[in-house]
């Protein structure tokens, strides 16, 4: 079921109505079902998936808890007659008892994960191998389903396991609620990744109907809808022209295609979060944000904080960190410091983990090379940046242009630029293709594209055009204004006139120039004599 | 203070909507100047309902039949529902809807649609269904004809099918919005201009000639009704030389009208009979008649109607008369308008 | 804490650790300094500050990350 479609309309409809119309005890349970309902409509096969990540999360967690309360009443119980030595060799028993069920449960969900979504990947590669070394024989891909959100429901589900077994948050003990905390319909789909702890908060409590919350939730799916059929569906079209057919469309053509991807992928993702965030919040759920303005960073390591939050802190916290600071990197610290020098040295381990959270980040996007370089490219540049650093410090000291607005804005745009090139490697069909596009900016020099009317070649209209340039212009201004708070605590404190023409303006906007139906082709109505 | 706060919302509510309301009869296709077709089915609810004979059927009814001669020449008080690309149950569901208003003698169902089992073309759907007032006989209809992409809820609010339209207003979209003048004579789609019948291309080879199973069941459906409603049904075929009308075809038909008793005319057998000349009797080669040669197969329908099922001469009925003057009128000047717009004498 | 706040004025000698109470919330250490100092902390102290530990509340102040240490030193 699509966020665009009528029947996910009537379906949050629906829940809505119900969900403050039943007695407020039942309202996680509804959601529960609702959750259910919504991956059973995709494919029933799907529910095996996350009926078994569900389970065995669950069960895990409660025995990991266990030792846990175990431990306490034990050290409680002998406190008087345990020896410091003695508790802290209970403790390590005890802990070494977590790990086993922490790696039981991260095996088997991540090994879900990677079998499905990696296997046709690695047949692929072993297939390209034999072929090199003169083998004729190949293997045939299988034939997976992917399970809708398997992504993010098993990194939220990874991601409390690990918390669990840090012992910061507790074990949820009712498997229903546990249940409903990884399939939370909403957030199924493109994320944000929830903690337990934090989404525990508002999803279980019983809600009343609290009209600012409807009507903020409403204003922020309205919204969302905005940025996703006026935006992003309407330059999907020249998108996919431009990078679907990488012979006719070369130099300025790939400049103009990485930034109507920008665009794009910018009011797509950022248009369903907004979906994603609102329907939650008509709940009275609270969900984490999971973007800050991120075309407003000014380098990449700050866009990486700013875009995909939730994903990104899911890396730093249950990747980057568990390997920086392992036995073995810190020694690994302590020799590179003595061999290289403090300040190198210092720098190995770090590169090495973000080296791995960056494949990872990769891989984890798409089961292709292309990710594994898009990955691995942000890498480089974070770490080249990194390297720089001490330069642009005696560039700063030098030029004092750090609080120069015009300076922030090149730093932005060269940002953008960036992350667009990055970035056009989940476009292009494969690797090499990708490379020689970027290199034809430079090679083939017909920035005349730009103004001669070939733009209007691309599936795109004049009344498009204009429409996508009202719509970027709508959203930096909205951008702005959110530097100075909440855009709807803004537009709520207007007069009320004001506010209903602002909301109802902008549901006519969606509504007339939503890409979305059938649409009116004009064509399709000459009678053709039948 | 509470109250004051309910009329509030109440008046932005009525605003809103009555506001969607206009923009949704804004955006809506008028049909006036480009395609005609899609306000035939529309029309016909302003029709005082007393109507001797329905026409229900495709192109091949309202472009063949004219129920100005019918009343005119035989005093046959006459009405056409037809559309284009009207699909067999398309045509059901609106005898349906018809018969709510009114009882005819006679319905005259055109039996081309046969050869469409399955819904063929969401454009069509919408000239056919838009203009039908809504009852159980549209839902049913709507469902019967939806192509894969079309949703329900795209009929019930055709803002949301035609909203990309505010683009491409004009005029004729707010001059039309609520009422606008008939483009047909009683259901009939004029054309007075000739273009000969030349190479008529034979049909190609189907792998199966048997009419499919829905179609049949839409048929069953139409003759039932009928015979419910005590009406008589007379299947007609068209003497439109394409879409190609197979032997084979004719046989099922032919076997299917003896079998159920229905008198069935297949004008392409009577030519002779009719007068029909493809060299000046059709305006697009072959596919529809044009006014001279709708006005001759009318007559033969005529003759049959009052000599053979016995129709009554109503001329005579002040009423009537008074209903068909203007009509008659308009026919008349619309023939004169055509011809100086083709440049014929 | 001495040491402590050595190691924290080395990474960023313009802010002022011993007042300081946000300097997560505030994005002033990012990931790659909390490493930076949890290894340093490794070699000076020698404790090991675990993966579980790095939550904002023991990193937000100088104060908080001493009482860490001090915490890990007594358990080990």
């Amino acid at each position: 079921m699509l966020f665009t479609s009528y029947d996910f309309l009537g379906f949050i409809l629906v829940l809505f109505v119900l969900y403050y119309i039943v007695p407020k005890k039942f309202q996680w349970p509804l959601l529960l079902g609702f959750s259910y309902i919504f991956y059973f409509l995709a494919d029933p096969t799907y529910l095996i998936y996350i009926g078994i990540t569900t389970v065995t999360v669950y069960l895990l967690g409660c025995k990991i808890e266990q030792f846990r309360e175990e431990q306490s009443a034990y050290l409680k119980a002998n406190k008087e007659v345990l020896s410091r030595e003695d508790k802290k060799l209970y403790k390590n028993k005890i802990k070494s008892k977590q790990w086993k069920y922490l790696l039981i449960a991260l095996f088997i969900n991540i090994g879900i994960l990677a079998v499905l979504k990696y296997t046709n990947f690695a047949i692929s590669n072993v297939n390209s191998i034999m072929g090199l070394l003169g083998s004729d024989k190949q293997f045939g891909f299988l034939d997976l389903a992917l399970p809708m959100g398997i992504s993010f429901y098993t990194f939220q589900s990874v991601g409390y396991i690990i918390d669990v077994y840090r012992g910061t948050c507790k074990a949820e003990k009712n498997i229903f609620k546990f249940a409903l905390f990884v399939s939370f319909f909403p957030q199924l789909v493109q994320g944000p990744i929830s903690r337990f702890s934090q989404m525990a908060e508002t999803l279980y409590q019983e809600h009343s109907f609290d009209a600012k919350n409807v009507c903020y939730g409403l204003q922020r799916i309205l919204w969302g809808f905005f940025k996703k059929l006026v935006i992003a569906d309407r330059i999907l079209t020249a998108v996919n022209e431009i990078i679907r057919n990488p012979d006719e469309y070369a130099g300025a053509y790939v400049f103009v295609g990485m930034m109507f991807y920008a665009l794009e992928l910018y009011a797509d993702f950022t248009g369903g979060i907004d979906v994603t965030i609102g329907v939650a919040e008509v709940l009275g759920i609270r969900l984490a944000e999971n973007f800050n303005r991120p075309f407003f960073s000014k380098s990449i390591k700050e866009y990486w904080n700013r875009w995909h939050i939730t994903m990104g802190t899911w890396f730093t916290d249950y990747i980057f960190y568990p390997i920086s600071v392992c036995g073995p990197m810190l020694k690994l610290s302590k020799f590179s410091r003595k061999k290289l020098g403090e300040n190198l040295g210092k720098r190995v381990p770090i590169y090495l983990s973000s080296f791995t959270v960056w494949l990872a980040t990769g891989i984890w996007h798409g089961a292709s090379w292309n990710f594994v370089v898009w990955g691995l490219g942000n890498w480089v540049v974070i770490m080249v940046s990194q390297e720089l650093e001490p330069l642009y410090a005696k560039f700063h000291a030098r030029f004092h242009l750090q609080s120069n607005r015009y300076f922030q804005f090149f730093q932005v745009i060269r940002t953008i630029f960036i992350m667009s090139c990055l970035r056009s490697f989940d476009c292009y069909r494969n690797v090499p293709v990708t490379f020689k596009m970027l290199g034809t900016m430079f090679t083939t020099w017909n920035w005349n594209i730009l103004w001669d009317g070939s733009l209007m070649q691309l599936g795109l209209t004049m009344t498009d055009y204009l429409i996508l340039l009202a719509g970027t212009i709508l959203l930096i201004a909205v951008s702005m204004i959110q530097r100075k708070g909440k855009v709807r605590d803004q537009i709520a404190a207007c007069p009320y006139a004001v506010r209903v023409a602002i909301w109802y303006g902008l549901f006519l906007v969606v509504l007339l120039t939503g890409v979305y139906g059938i649409g009116y082709e004009a064509s399709q109505f000459i009678y053709n004599q039948f | 203070m509470k109250k004051k706060a309910i009329l509030k919302y109440i008046i932005t509510a009525v605003v809103i909507c009555v506001s969607l309301f206009f923009l949704q009869k804004l955006v809506q296709p008028k049909y006036m100047s480009d395609v005609v077709e899609g306000r035939l089915i529309a029309e016909y609810y302003d029709e005082e309902k007393d109507h001797d004979v329905i026409f229900v059927g495709d192109c091949e009814v309202y472009e063949n039949f004219s129920p100005k001669v019918l009343w005119e020449e035989y005093g046959i008080n006459s009405y056409i529902r037809g559309s284009a690309q009207q699909l067999i149950w398309q045509s059901y569901y609106l005898l349906e809807d018809t018969l709510r208003y009114e009882k005819p003698d006679v319905v005259i169902f055109n039996i081309l649609s046969m050869m469409y089992d399955e819904p063929q073309k969401e454009a069509y759907n919408r000239m056919t269904i838009d203009g039908m007032k809504w009852s159980m006989s549209k839902v049913k209809s709507i469902q019967a004809s939806m192509t894969e992409r079309e949703e329900f809820l795209d009929y019930v609010f055709p803002i949301l099918r035609y909203h990309s339209r505010w683009n491409e207003l004009s005029k004729e979209d707010i001059t039309y919005m609520f009422d606008a003048p008939n483009v047909a004579f009683n259901g009939y789609y004029m054309r007075v201009d000739v273009k000969p019948a030349e190479n008529i291309p034979e049909g190609k080879i189907l792998a199966d000639y048997r009419f499919g199973d829905n179609s049949y069941y839409y048929l069953d459906k139409m003759v039932e009704l009928c015979e419910k409603e005590g009406v008589e049904l007379i299947f007609v075929k068209a003497p439109s030389l394409y879409p190609y009308w197979y032997p084979e075809w004719e046989e099922q038909m032919e076997e299917y009208a003896a079998e159920h008793g229905i008198r069935y005319i297949n004008f392409l057998e009577n030519v002779e009979e009719t007068g029909v000349d493809f060299a000046v009797d059709t305006y697009d080669a072959g596919l529809h008649m044009n006014l001279s040669g709708a006005e001759k197969i009318t007559r033969y329908l005529g003759d049959v109607l009052s000599e053979e099922v016995g129709l009554e001469d109503r001329r005579g009925e002040e009423k009537l008369q008074k209903i068909w003057e203007p009509k008659i009128k308009a026919y008349e000047e619309e023939i004169i308008r055509q011809y100086e717009k083709y440049g014929m004498n | 804490m001495e040491q402590l706040l050595e190691i924290l004025e080395e990474l960023h000698p313009e802010v002022d650790f011993e007042s300081c109470e946000t300097l997560i919330d505030d994005k002033i250490l990012d990931s790659f300094d909390i490493i930076s100092i949890i290894s340093e902390v490794n070699d000076v102290f020698d404790v090991t500050i675990s993966a579980e530990y790095i939550i904002p509340d023991n990193f937000n102040s100088a104060k908080a990350l001493y009482a860490l240490i001090e915490k890990l030193e007594d358990e080990e």
